[in-house]
């Protein structure tokens, strides 16, 4: 059924209708929409049976899954930001021992300084944790992606992170497709645990390991994501037959065919770069878009393959690796090794900065003139930047950054955005 | 597509009033786009919130620079912050007020301005005295009905009965009805006397 709800609202209820038996929910900024809204729905009786836990924080959420999914239940958490770091150890724990845990990060910055607007850091920063990582457009795909992340955790023994931006999903009020109960579980079958805690079988789950085994036990969960990346087409050409949308796999791409220059992104800047893009085709310039769902694993043959007719490429991205530059770029330049072409990398929209149609199109008619350098940074307040280090430059005490910064930005409550 | 940008204050039902335009449009078969400023809210900060309208698919995500229509429901902001910034030069405007635009100080922008898409309604009076709080963002979308035509008052009203139930969802559709009749009033005086 077609209906007007908030991004949040849409997830909770698709992950309601994926039957989760567990659901540990600990409050953080730009997440807590969906677990309240799950907790509705277990405290009304219309997602059942399903214990509902309240934790006393990120680390005991993923914990509690990690136990619940263990002992045979298909278990459900959401976090962001320091909520994500907080539950680290946990996380690498989840995937390490093959627990199909599924858990939503709404894509919040990671402070200092503390910022609880959207980028793409705190997902990031798990990469290597040995996680899935998929990463939504829009709220139906947030929707959609969820209900293949449990068939995918599920069938492969591996836990999913369906990765949304903050604020710009979670609390935009749009219209979805919400499947039917009947829909989803035709398509999602009851969850067939590989390993379980079972007192009348009795197995340890969480072996001291060794040199003599570590490493193959390490490959076997990248021996999974290779998998992973068969199976991921694979389900979204089921999840069309049986729902009938489109949903876009590993990766999507738009305008490819012609296109002498791509952008690469993830997540929902892809809807503006999508009318950027039209408008710049509309004065027949050659650009195309090229939307990655899947970060881990990374699709590095289906890059390559749809980006190998290109020129240049630029990666468009809301993570910064400092000390280095982007996070995503590293692994796109991975998959282009011995093409020639001219690759740059545009970190944008961190911390919540607006990435506008107008700043797009600069930056894109900069880089088609071959003006646009390796590592650049979109909007960036170079005025307030440069007087910083002014300042440090001429006085040991220059006090701290962030404090100074505001100062010198001014009041921003007279601003419209 | 139709971009409106609201202002207000924290605790005013900013976020909310755009989510049911959002919803009212919807309502109407349209597309629609709804999201707040992002702000840490606090009550009484300033807070923007968006909606676009539009017949297809909605694919941006920048807030709204230009905006078609839009709609302040704090007058205390109008000197406090550039509510009219991008305002696209044939827009509409609806301020939450019982004074006109002259002696809220802003006849500059009455005089840039298509005069008929220019309105005030006490909304927080209306609002006192339809759910004795003073909650404008219902009766504002009344308004907004009136004003623009872009949205039925049945579309608003059916907004207000998904995000309240009960004697308070009653109260404001009371509200938005009663700012609805009110700035028609409004546009029909203006249109018997234009050149006041």
């Amino acid at each position: 059924m077609i209906r007007q709800i908030e991004g949040s609202r849409a997830v909770a209820e698709a992950v309601a209708l994926c039957r989760p038996e567990v659901i540990c929910a600990y409050p953080i900024s730009p997440q807590t929409h969906i677990v309240e809204g799950l907790g509705e729905l277990v405290k009304s009786g219309t997602l059942a049976p399903c214990e509902f836990i309240n934790v006393e924080s990120e680390f005991a959420a993923m914990s509690v899954a990690i136990g619940a999914s263990a002992a045979g239940a298909r278990a459900y958490t959401a976090t962001a930001s320091q909520g994500l770091l907080f539950m680290a150890e946990a996380v690498y724990n989840a995937s390490g021992l093959g627990l199909p845990i599924v858990m939503t990060v709404a894509n919040r910055a990671i402070g200092a300084p503390i910022n609880i607007w959207n980028d793409h850091s705190d997902s990031m920063s798990q990469r290597d944790c040995g996680w899935i990582q998929l990463f939504a457009a829009h709220n139906q795909e947030a929707l959609d992606l969820h209900i293949q992340a449990f068939r995918l955790a599920e069938e492969l023994s591996m836990p999913v992170m369906v990765c949304m931006d903050g604020f710009i999903l979670t609390h935009a009020f749009e219209q979805v497709d919400m499947p039917a109960q009947a829909q989803v579980d035709a398509f999602l079958p009851p969850y067939e645990p590989r390993q379980l805690l079972d007192v009348d079988e009795p197995v340890s789950i969480g072996a001291m390991v060794g040199p003599e085994a570590f490493m193959e036990v390490r490959y076997l969960a990248h021996a999974k994501q290779l998998q992973a990346l068969q199976r991921i087409p694979q389900l979204a050409e089921e999840f069309q037959r049986c729902f009938g949308r489109n949903t876009c796999g590993l990766l999507r791409g738009y305008h490819l065919a012609d296109a002498d220059t791509v952008v690469v992104a993830l997540g929902s800047v892809l809807g503006t770069l999508r009318e950027t893009v039209d408008e710049l085709r509309r004065d027949g310039r050659r650009i195309g878009v090229l939307g990655i769902t899947s970060f881990r694993p990374f699709p590095l043959a289906a890059v390559r393959e749809a980006l190998q007719g290109a020129q240049r490429v630029v990666v468009l991205e809301k993570s910064f690796s400092v000390g280095l530059g982007g996070v995503v770029s590293t692994d796109v330049r991975l998959a282009l090794s011995g093409l020639s072409l001219r690759g740059c990398t545009v970190v944008a929209g961190l911390g919540g900065r607006a990435i506008t149609r107008a700043s797009l199109t600069r930056m894109l008619l900069e880089a088609l003139a071959d003006k646009l350098p390796p590592l650049s940074f979109l909007d960036l307040d170079w005025r307030i930047v440069n007087r910083q280090l002014e300042r440090e430059a001429q006085m040991r005490r220059s006090g701290p950054t962030a404090e100074n910064l505001l100062r010198d930005v001014g009041t921003v409550a007279s601003k419209v955005n | 597509m139709l971009q409106i940008r609201i202002h207000g204050r924290g605790g005013q039902g900013v976020v909310s009033a755009a989510e049911m335009l959002s919803l009212a449009a919807f309502a109407q078969g349209r597309h629609a786009q709804a999201f707040p400023s992002f702000g840490s809210e606090r009550s009484g900060a300033p807070v923007v919130a968006f909606c676009r309208i539009a017949e297809h698919d909605i694919r941006l995500r920048e807030p709204i620079l230009e905006p078609d229509v839009l709609i302040v429901q704090d007058p205390t902001l109008l000197h406090q912050v550039d509510v009219f910034q991008g305002l696209k030069p044939d827009g509409w405007v609806l301020i939450n007020s019982r004074h006109d635009f002259a002696a809220l100080g802003l006849a500059e922008i009455e005089q840039r301005h298509r005069r008929e898409r220019l309105a005030t309604v006490p909304a927080t009076e209306i609002a006192l005295r339809q759910l004795g709080r003073p909650l404008p963002n219902a009766a504002l979308l009344g308004g907004f009905a009136a004003l623009t035509g872009l949205i039925a008052l049945d579309a608003v009203a059916h907004a207000i009965a998904c995000k309240f139930s009960g004697k308070l969802a009653d109260a404001n559709a009371a509200a938005a009805a009663e700012a609805y009749r009110f700035v028609r009033r409004e546009m029909e005086d203006l249109a018997h006397d234009p050149a006041d």
